[in-house]
Order: C-alpha cells, then structure tokens, then sequence
C-alpha cells in the first residue's frame, strides 16, 4: 500500500542516473585504488571493497528514508538542524585530526564526517523558514534571518575548513529563486571578480576600470535616476574592497590558501611541491585524449602519480581511462539530473518541498562544479568531494539522504492537497 | 526569470568544463608526453670517464668502479634494519635520518642511499641485497690517481649540484661532474655522453621490456682520453721542491705553448678527493684560509712582478727608439724622482742595457721609462702606447688557456690614472715605479712564464695551454695561432744576451748548470698585509723568470715563492733546478737540490697568524686512505661548493 505507492511514485528517472553514478563511481574507484593483490571487490580491507560495503548499506538508508512519513521531514526540520549545528559544535570537543583538518568522529572502527550531514539539516531549515507564508525576501528581517540560517552552519565549519564553507553560497541560488533581490548575486559576483582581478593586476587598474564602469551606467542611465553620491560611494567601496584584498589575502590567508591561489593563477609553477597534485592531476586526464585508455588501463592511474585519487581527484580516473567521451557522458548524467531535480521542485504543490529541491540541485551542482572545476585546474584547490563518485561514506551518504528526501516529498506529493 | 538563473548557470558552468577538458584532452598534447614521462623509467648507461695522460704517454689519471647504494623509499619492505646497518656500517639513526631525506625527495624515484662504497663493501653488500627490497645497486666510475700529484692541474668529479642540474640539462640528480682543473675545461670530451633507455612500465608499475622498441635509445658513448702536455716528472719534481713552500712554478714550451708544469703549494693528494671520504676531506681543503690549498698559485695569484717586468721596460724602450744599446746612465744608489722622492738601487757604476739588466739597476730603467714616457707630449697617451706594448705579451688579460680559473693582472693605462688623479696632470716621474715591475702593475706567474716564452721566441707567443691532444681530434685552433708582441724581433737579442749574463755575472751568480745557456731574471716583489688593521710589511716575496736554452729554447718558466725573502734564494734555485730536470732529466747539483727540497719557509709564514697547526693533508702523508671505513660519512657540501 504505502510501499507501493512508493514504488509507483517514485520519479524513477533520477534514481536510475542516481544508481548509474554510483556504480560508476565505484568502477573508479576500484580502477584508482587496485594493487597489485587483486582480491575481489569485497576485500574490505581494500579502499573499493570498503567503498561497495558503504553502496550497499545505503540501500537500507534509502529504504528507511522513503518508508519515513512524508511530513516527518517538514515537522521535524528544525530538530534535524539542531542537531546538525551541535554535531558541528562537538568537533571542537571531541573531532579527531585527519591531515590537519577535525572533520571527523571517530567511533572505533568508524569514522563519520558530520558536514556531510549539515547540509541535509540546513537544507531543511531554510526549507521550513522559507515556506512560511508570511516570510518575503524583499522584507530586510527576512534576508537577515534567512541569511542567518545560511550562516550558522558556515561559521562553525569556517575554521576546519573555509573550503567546504564556500559550499553554503549554493544556498543564495535558492534565496534568489524565492524572491531575495538581484543585487545580491551582482555584489557577490562583482565581489569574486574583483577579488581574483586584484590578485592579478596591481589595485589602481582595477579601482579604473571600475570607474569606467560606473561612469557608463551613470551616462546611460536617464538623467532622473542619475545619483552621484550613489555611483561615488560604489566606487570608494570597489577601492577599499581591492585595496583590502592584499591586506586579507597576507594577512588572514594561510600560506596554503595563497598557494592554492598562486598556482592557479600562474604565479608559482613549483611542481614538486605545492603543484604537485595539480599538474599531476591535469597530466592524468590530459593523456586519455578521445576516447581515453580503456579501462583499467590508465597508466598515471595505475601509476598512482595522482595523489587522493580516490577521493578528490576521483574525475581524473574518468579523464584519463575514459577520455573526453567518457567525460561527456558523466557530465551529461549529472547535468540531466539536475536539470530533473529542478523541473520535480518546480511541479512541487508545496513551497516546502520545492525550495528542498532547489536546495538539493543546487548543494549538488555547486560541489560537482568546485571538484571539477579544481581537478582540471581552473579553480583552487578545495577539498570538496564529487558526489556518488569520490570515496567515503559520510559523502555518499550524505548526498543519498539529501537526494532521496527529496525523491520522497516528490513520491508523496500526491498525498497532499 | 528567476526560474531560469539555476539552469542557465547549469550549462554555462558545465559547457566552461567541457571546453576545459577539450583542451586539455585533445589540444594539449604536451601533458600526453609528460605522462609517457611518468609511465617510462629512464635509465642511464654512464659510460666511463676519459683517461689522462702526460706528454710521453704516461697514464695519470685512470678510473676505479664504484657503487652507490640507491634507495626507492616505496618500494621498500621488510628490512632487517639491524642486519642491513650492520653490513653497511652505519648507525640506526643514520639509517632512518636517510631514509626520511630519500622519501622527502620522492617516495618512488631512486635517491642515492650510501655514495661510492668500495669494492670490499660492494662485494659484502652485494651477496645480500636481494633481502633489501626497495634497495640496488648503481655502479658509477670513479677517478683513479695513478699519481700523488698534479691536484690543481686535474682538478675533480663531484656530485652535480643543482644550479647545473638547472642550467644543464644534460645533467640529472646524482650524475658526476668535473670540477676545477682539466676536468672542468674538458669536461665534455672527457665524460662521454650517457647513453639512455627508456623502459616501458605497465599498469603495475612493473617494467615490461623496452619502450617503442628502443625506438628514442642512446647508445652512451664513451668518454675520450686526453693526453696533457704537462710533464708528469717535471711536475712532481715541481711540486716536491715547493714542499713547505707557498707559491707557484708555471713552464711553458715556448715553441708551442704548451704548459709543462703548473704547480701551486701547498697542494695535496688529488685522490683524497675521492670516495666517501672526499666530502670531509674537501671541506678541510676548503676552509682552509690561511694555507688556500684550492687556491691554483700558477694562474691566480696576483702580484707586483717586480724586476722580472724590467726586461719589458727595457724592450719598449728599444722599440720606442728611446734609447739604444750604448745609452748611459750614472746610478748613484738609485734614482731620485721627486724631491726628497728616490728609489734605492744597490747598484753604482754606469749603466748601458746590458748591465742594467744583469745588475737589474733601478736607475738605469727607471731613467729609460722616463724616457719613453716623456716621448709624447702628453703623459698619458705615452702611457696608452706602452700599455699596449706590454699588454702584447699576453699582460694584463685572461690570455685565454684552457684552465678554468685565472686573473686578469693588472697593466695601468690612462684611464686608471685619470680614475687615480681625476683633476691632476700627473707626470712620468708619478708612475716611474711600473718601470720595475711595481706601482700599478700586478701579474699572476703563468702570464710572466708566457711573458718569457715571448721573449723566448724572440717577439711571438702561442696561447699557453694543457691540452695537447683529443683523441681522435686536433686541438683548438687558438692555440696554434702565433700571437705576435708589437716589439720588433732585432730588439730582442741584446736583452737576451742580458739576460743570460745574470747568470754569469749578475744576480743568479752561482745557479749556472753547465752546458745549459739559461736566461734569467731576479726578482723581488714588496708585500703588504692588514694585521689587525695595521698595514704591516710582510716578507718579500722570492720571483725568478727564465728560459732555456738561450738558442733554440725548449722551457720557460716563472716560479714564485711567497715570502721568499728575495729572487736568488728560493726563486732561482728551484727554476734551475726545474730546467736542469726537464732538459737533462737528471740533476747534477745535488747539494742545491737537497737544499730546496728541504727548506721551508713554514716559519715565515707562522710569523704574523700565530701557530697555524698545517692541516696533515697538505704534507702529502701517504697514510690518508681515501676510503677509510668511518660512521657517519657523507656532509653535504655540493651546496657549498655551488657557492664557490
């Protein structure tokens, strides 16, 4: 009865991209992570035998997810965020130390990563504050509040790891798309812009160039709407923003952070060192060409000249044993169910359900573009994982729980009215 | 509108990664190369390094095999560390401190673990090294000294250091590289060219056989010998009257060019610069400050060259038409130039050249530099035409020989004065001391040995040099391009006939060898130093130039002995001996002989610096084993040799 209006219901177009990405996932992993000891797929000793213990445990997840009531989610969204912001806040007490980030609890043989799980309750939350009927993102409070939802989170995982952090921004999408006011994306756009030019080129050009800019908006604009003090007062915040770049990026950068930039931008190129990863990383998938090496047969893969292949840098194994074909399929997968998640928000008869959606299209659009985006090197180095391949469970079930929420809202939808 | 955003930024973002990996997929090709890179192991054939030879034939410089053990720190497994230090001799904490700087440089390609083992612990190593996992063997040669002289003519091998690495990309991290002496000027010829395999490695890492069928392999091609034109015999004999000595001998084959010795004291073993104890022993060479064992006398020490410079003095007055053979001047215990100014001669009797050159009298050239001097009109154009005269003997520049080190002098011309006396119009008399050889000029002793080799040839020199055959090829042309002085050949013969009275009447009275016509010249160089920022008068330093025969001659030489109190006391003997050995090959004046080889200056030269305790590697005590087992071995000191 329930289950099978589960199973009717379900939009089984996402699940399937959803299993397919999974098990691609995994052949990559598996492909990046076999040793010269091939011992079966269930060694779980191995990183892939661990990784397909983790695939199959998040079937009973999703089924626990799905049999769940459909309200349950709604009713309880701000005790799930509650309970996301104090998992945060325990890092400080009781995380334990990987590689100089505490990212993680550790329970014996068990380690579990709460971030991946904050998303879910931020999602929620934003979710639940936005489908208030008397909540309108033209009102200031309301961008205030719904800004703060946003921010809690993003100021306890700041200071573990301001990387995972800039995944929050995904959030303003769904702002934007419940009525938050343009300008805010143009102030954050013009903010990056602006940041990455002042890296680049010396202040004075860009405090010019951006004066240009003002004075032709003022020029066209009609002579009623013209406001000087306005148009100055942008132009004095563009300075002291540029000017203010190297102060911050000396000063309250880390050396990491600089050199992640550095490299991006062409002002280091030390190989061995700090660009290792990269360079190794753009030769991987630079060699698969068309149609990549096949199969198991990538020799940087194999080589293990890609440092964390299996879990950051997991495209590379795509890049390189699949080529530029194999590539376009996995980026046409995620594209399409994207695209599927917005077009199922969008017919949601809830502004519950439809903001989640758009919160699950956009967390998962934004750590896809971000991983990307770093393993091919226009973008710096950040830690974010690709979501269904990169290794580990926390992510992987992470996204199933932020997915198949949503997939449940959708299948339930036609109990609502 | 607001619908629309999320997708479009959807397509944008992705299309950017498209065009991204389309770049670097299909359009980049280098980063398919760079992969072939990673997945083929380079490996070099070092090929044996060239063999030297001195001018008859006899073999110098050979090679011995030597062995590196090489790590690969991720390869590595299951050591018995305890067994493994015990075979090597090594302690724990040297083990582990190596193996965290292998890994630092990379977990995967080889580092060099333990440098140039000998054969005794390659042999007990060897038996073993199939238990040591991740570890190998890497043979490399290593120069074998078939004599215990001649260290600043050959020079060494060292370990590449990374400018060169960075400069030279003929070079990787590990390979040997000559360094000083012939073995940096001929290094090219001498190392050969490494051959290179590329090695296909499948997906495992494994090496599978060789890549593209050896398609892109290098056959190494061996390093070539060279024979020197140094005299093996003439050297060592060189070098053992320098014991206890500072200073340097340069002879040069006038007809040629060709260097016969070069020596410089203190020297030292050349094959204590081999092996695993070449590190330490080098760093004790070079911090020594006092001594400068690394400091090559022959061609870098720079001084007033004092009386030796008449002969040139003398040479452009004749040219300069000056003065003649029969011109005269009354010497008075010196030359007064300026009012209460006067230049002390131990000379009194009237002076023609002749005279004047075997009394070596102040005054007499004094006057004649005068002379030409006060040709022009102006001061300084006078003094632009006699530095160019001088400057024709290879003086006052680089010269251009085949050795990697090497001073330029100093020969004054106008514009050193004009720097000297900007708002002054200095006269002859300012300068008249460059008319014997001190003032502004300096000279280092091979360009005096050329100087000589020039007046030798009577007006042309070739470029000195230490090279006298390539296998299998001819040498460079410049050392067999005559360079001829811009003093006319007649002028030559009556300060020849000068020069071969200082022996019978002048100031070498008494060096004479029979049936050997040698000319030569006396000299005495003033020297100064700062002690505890007092200008304190040193000893003077002992200088003698000479060649022989005077007809037809086969050797000139400079020799230069610091502190040498004056020319005829050590200067003179040691250059006749090293002509009397190298034209008789045996020495007939035993008692002088004996003299020189066992007199030593070491007192002088602990007068003014305290005890300096001499460093044992200086006196060439046999007992120094280039490849004393000893804990804790290697220092890195390619750094700073990289700063040297």
């Amino acid at each position: 009865m329930k289950n099978q209006s589960i199973r009717s219901h379900i939009d089984w177009v996402s699940v399937f991209i959803y299993v397919t990405l999974v098990v691609l996932g995994w052949l990559n992993i598996y492909s990046s992570s076999l040793s010269l000891e091939d011992s079966g797929a269930f060694d779980f000793g191995q990183i892939y035998g661990k990784q397909m213990m983790f695939i199959f445990l998040s079937i009973p997840l999703i089924i626990v997810i799905l049999a769940v009531d459909g309200k349950f989610y709604e009713k309880y969204s701000v005790i799930l965020f509650g309970i996301a912001l104090l998992l945060l806040a325990g890092l400080y007490v009781f995380g334990k130390e990987v590689k100089g980030q505490v990212n993680w609890y550790q329970f014996g043989p068990i380690s579990f990563q709460p971030a991946e799980f904050a998303k879910v309750g931020t999602a929620l939350a934003l979710a639940k504050y936005l489908s208030d009927v008397q909540v309108n993102l033209k009102d200031q409070n309301r961008q205030l509040q719904a800004m703060g939802i946003i921010l809690l989170p993003v100021l306890l995982i700041v200071p573990h790891d301001p990387g995972s952090a800039l995944i929050y921004s995904a959030f303003f999408l769904v702002l934007y798309r419940e009525g938050l006011p343009a300008w805010f994306l143009w102030t954050g756009f013009i903010a990056i812009v602006a940041f990455v030019l002042s890296l680049i080129w010396p202040s004075w050009i860009i405090i010019v160039i951006a004066a240009v800019v003002i004075a032709f908006f003022y020029y066209r604009s009609r002579i009623v709407d013209r406001n000087i003090i306005m148009s100055v007062a942008i132009l004095v915040g563009v300075s002291i923003f540029t000017f203010s770049v190297h102060y911050v990026f000396d000063n309250v950068f880390k050396q990491h952070h600089r050199d992640r930039f550095n490299i991006l931008l062409g002002k280091e190129v030390d190989l061995k060192g700090i660009g290792y990863n990269i360079n190794q990383s753009k030769i991987a998938i630079g060699s698969g060409g068309w149609f990549g090496k096949g199969y198991l047969e990538g020799t940087q893969t194999k080589g293990g000249f890609v440092p964390e292949q299996h879990t950051d840098y997991i495209f590379t194994t795509v890049g390189e044993e699949w080529g530029f074909v194999g590539c376009i399929v996995v980026l046409a997968l995620f594209v399409l169910l994207f695209l599927r998640i917005i077009y199922l928000a969008e017919r949601q008869k809830t502004k519950f359900s439809r903001v989640y959606g758009y919160c699950v299209a956009t967390i998962l659009f934004i750590h896809f573009f971000v991983n990307i985006a770093m393993v091919l090197g226009i973008f710096p180095t950040i830690g974010v994982p690709l979501p269904f391949f990169s290794y580990g469970g926390s992510g992987l079930w992470g996204f199933t729980i932020l997915l198949f929420i949503f997939l449940k809202m959708d299948a339930n939808k036609v109990n609502e009215w | 509108m607001r619908k629309v955003l999320l997708p479009t930024l959807i397509f944008i973002a992705t299309i950017l990664l498209l065009l991204r990996l389309f770049y670097l997929q299909v359009i980049d090709e280098s980063l398919k190369l760079k992969s072939d890179n990673n997945a083929i192991k380079i490996q070099y054939d070092y090929p044996e390094r060239g063999y030297v030879y001195d001018r008859f034939g006899k073999l110098l410089v050979a090679n011995q095999p030597s062995y590196d053990i090489m790590v690969i720190p991720r390869d590595m497994k299951n050591i018995d560390t305890l067994e493994f230090c015990q075979l090597l001799n090594i302690r724990k904490e040297d083990f582990i401190k190596r193996i965290e700087k292998a890994k630092v440089y990379s977990p995967r390609l080889p580092s060099v673990f333990l440098p140039q083992l000998n054969k005794r612990e390659f042999a007990a190593f060897q038996e073993k090294v199939r238990k040591f996992q991740g570890f190998y063997i890497q043979k490399r040669s290593l120069r074998d000294y078939q004599v215990n002289y001649g260290a600043n003519v050959f020079g060494f091998i060292t370990q590449v250091n990374d400018k060169i690495i960075e400069k030279n990309p003929y070079y990787n991290s590990g390979d040997l590289i000559g360094k000083q002496g012939v073995e940096e000027s001929y290094e090219k010829e001498l190392r050969g060219i490494k051959g290179v395999k590329y090695i296909q490695k499948d997906k495992y890492n494994r090496e599978i056989g060789s890549y593209k069928e050896g398609r892109f392999d290098t056959i190494a091609k061996q390093g070539e010998d060279i024979t020197l034109s140094i005299d093996g015999e003439l050297q060592k004999y060189g070098e053992e009257l320098m014991v206890n000595k500072r200073g340097g001998i340069v002879a040069i084959e006038p007809k040629t060019g060709e260097i016969l010795a070069l020596v410089t004291a203190p020297s030292y073993d050349p094959a204590i610069l081999v092996g695993r104890e070449r590190s330490r022993n080098y760093t004790k060479l070079y911090n020594d400050s006092i001594a400068k064992p690394l400091f090559d006398r022959g061609l870098l020490a720079e001084y007033p060259p004092g009386s030796p410079f008449k002969i040139i003095t003398g040479l452009v007055a004749l040219q300069e038409k000056v003065v003649d053979e029969q011109t005269s001047f009354v010497c008075h215990h010196g030359f007064s130039y300026a009012r209460g100014r006067f230049m002390k001669c131990h000379d009194s009797q009237i002076s023609q050249l002749h005279n004047g050159i075997y009394n070596s009298c102040n005054t007499y050239f004094a006057s004649v530099y005068m002379k030409t001097l006060s040709k022009y009109r102006k001061t300084s154009a006078a003094v632009d035409i006699w530095s160019k005269h001088v400057k024709s003997f290879g003086l006052g520049e680089f010269m251009g020989y085949d050795l990697p080190t090497g001073r330029r002098g100093k020969i004054p011309t106008s514009k050193t004065y004009k720097r000297i006396y900007p708002d002054w119009d200095y006269k002859p008399t300012t300068i008249v001391s460059n008319a014997i050889g001190q003032g502004e000029v300096t000279t280092t002793p091979i360009q005096l040995a050329n100087m000589m080799a020039a007046v030798a040839n009577r007006g042309y020199y070739y470029t000195p040099h230490i090279i006298k055959k390539i296998e299998g090829q001819q040498i460079d042309k410049k050392y067999r391009t005559k360079h001829h002085t811009s003093i006319d050949p007649q002028y030559f013969e009556p300060v020849i006939s000068g020069l071969a009275d200082v022996y019978n009447v002048g100031t070498a009275f008494g060096l004479g060898v029979d049936d050997i016509q040698i000319c030569g010249k006396t000299g005495t160089a003033e020297n100064f130093a700062k002690i505890n920022g007092k200008r304190v008068k040193l000893q003077d330093h002992s200088i003698f130039v000479a060649f022989a025969p005077k007809d037809n001659p086969k050797i000139a030489i400079a020799v230069f002995v610091e502190n040498g109190y004056w020319g005829k006391r050590w200067a003179g003997p040691i250059a006749t001996l090293m002509i009397e050995k190298f034209i008789k090959r045996k020495i007939t004046r035993t008692d002088l002989e004996k003299r020189m080889l066992e007199g030593s200056l070491q007192g002088e030269y602990d007068k003014y610096i305290g005890k300096h305790t001499v460093d044992s590697l200086l006196l060439k005590k046999p007992e120094i084993e280039a490849v004393k087992k000893e804990q804790d071995t290697i220092e890195d000191i390619d750094d700073k040799e990289a700063e040297n």
